[in-house]
């Protein structure tokens, strides 16, 4: 991991260490941000809190956490995004790796793809 | 028995800081349940109390047209226990506000020593609300009753440091200032 992304890193996991009460040693660049932290909505709120505050940075809503596409009837149907709203998707996080989400685009599953590498290459994007 | 667990404001800052008061007194029920015979202020409801000084700060910023809500307690530390006769003094700081919710930091002190540290959140329920329907939290009237029971408008400054208005939604919801001319409220 090159020297600036390890120190992003290493700032993004005590903010994590801070809002959801883990272990150091639990938040890894791979771990999903709801299925291994354990992160709930209104954790969202205070992880953006705490990066904006770290970083210096301003995180405009929707922009971490699109949910406006995932509750846009245009992008979903049957409970699953569709192609289009993938294609929206890659646009608004071109940090996060979608991959694993087009193999199983439930809109259940959308909480569960974000890992913490996805958090450290969405702060690294926004730093000058 | 009424969920206030504040007494009165000593200072309030529109989006930055207030300070309130709450004084333990032996004549409430909840002490003497909590822990018999060790009639102590239970720490959830001091909790509440740290949580409405800084709850009612969020609010206040938002004009109270906005549905507030305690969503997570990041963080609460007591130091030492409160008993009977002591008064409580709980300093909230709001951090940070957004549209979707703040943060903000709270101590309770008793005199010169920490009594408890806490940090939370707040949402606001509109945001929260998949629906759309807005649910109103309090009756605006009770609302600005107990707003005025709290003093907030005899201390109150906002952010220019100028005496608090009487928000207009509050206003609406009394039915003497709702009649007078704009002016005179």
């Amino acid at each position: 991991m090159p020297a600036q992304q390890e120190e992003v890193f290493e700032k993004v996991r005590t903010c994590l260490v801070d809002a959801l009460g883990v272990d150091d040693d639990e938040v890894t660049p791979e771990a999903t941000m709801v299925g291994d932290l354990g992160a709930e909505s209104i954790d969202f709120l205070d992880i953006v809190f705490r990066l904006e505050k770290t970083f210096n940075i301003k995180i405009p809503r929707g922009e971490l956490f699109p949910e406006d596409i995932l509750s846009n009837a245009q992008y979903v149907q049957d409970g699953k995004v569709t192609p289009e709203g993938i294609e929206q998707l890659k646009k608004r996080m071109p940090f996060a790796d979608l991959t694993k989400f087009e193999s199983d685009p439930r809109v259940t599953s959308f909480g569960n793809m974000l890992t913490v590498q996805d958090l450290v290459n969405y702060v690294q994007s926004k730093l000058p | 028995m009424r969920w206030f667990w504040i007494d009165r404001f000593t200072e309030f800052q529109s989006g930055r800081s207030a300070t309130a008061i709450k004084t333990v007194a032996l004549s409430e029920d909840h002490l003497h349940d909590h822990f018999p015979g060790a009639a102590i202020m239970p720490n959830s409801l001091v909790l509440e109390g740290m949580a409405q000084t800084a709850g009612l700060l969020v609010c206040e910023h938002g004009g109270f047209a906005k549905q507030v809500i305690l969503a997570k307690v990041s963080k609460a530390m007591f130091h030492c226990d409160a008993w009977p006769g002591d008064t409580l003094t709980y300093k909230a700081q709001i951090h940070d506000i957004k549209e979707d919710g703040a943060m903000a930091t709270v101590t309770s002190h008793i005199g010169d020593r920490l009594q408890a540290e806490l940090e939370v959140f707040f949402a606001h329920l509109e945001q929260l609300s998949s629906s759309g329907e807005k649910v109103e939290l309090f009756v605006p009237y009770d609302l600005f009753s107990w707003l005025r029971l709290l003093k907030l408008y005899e201390v109150g400054r906002d952010a220019e440091g100028k005496p608090l208005a009487i928000h207009p939604r509050m206003a609406e919801s009394d039915p003497f200032l709702a009649n007078q001319p704009a002016n005179a409220t």
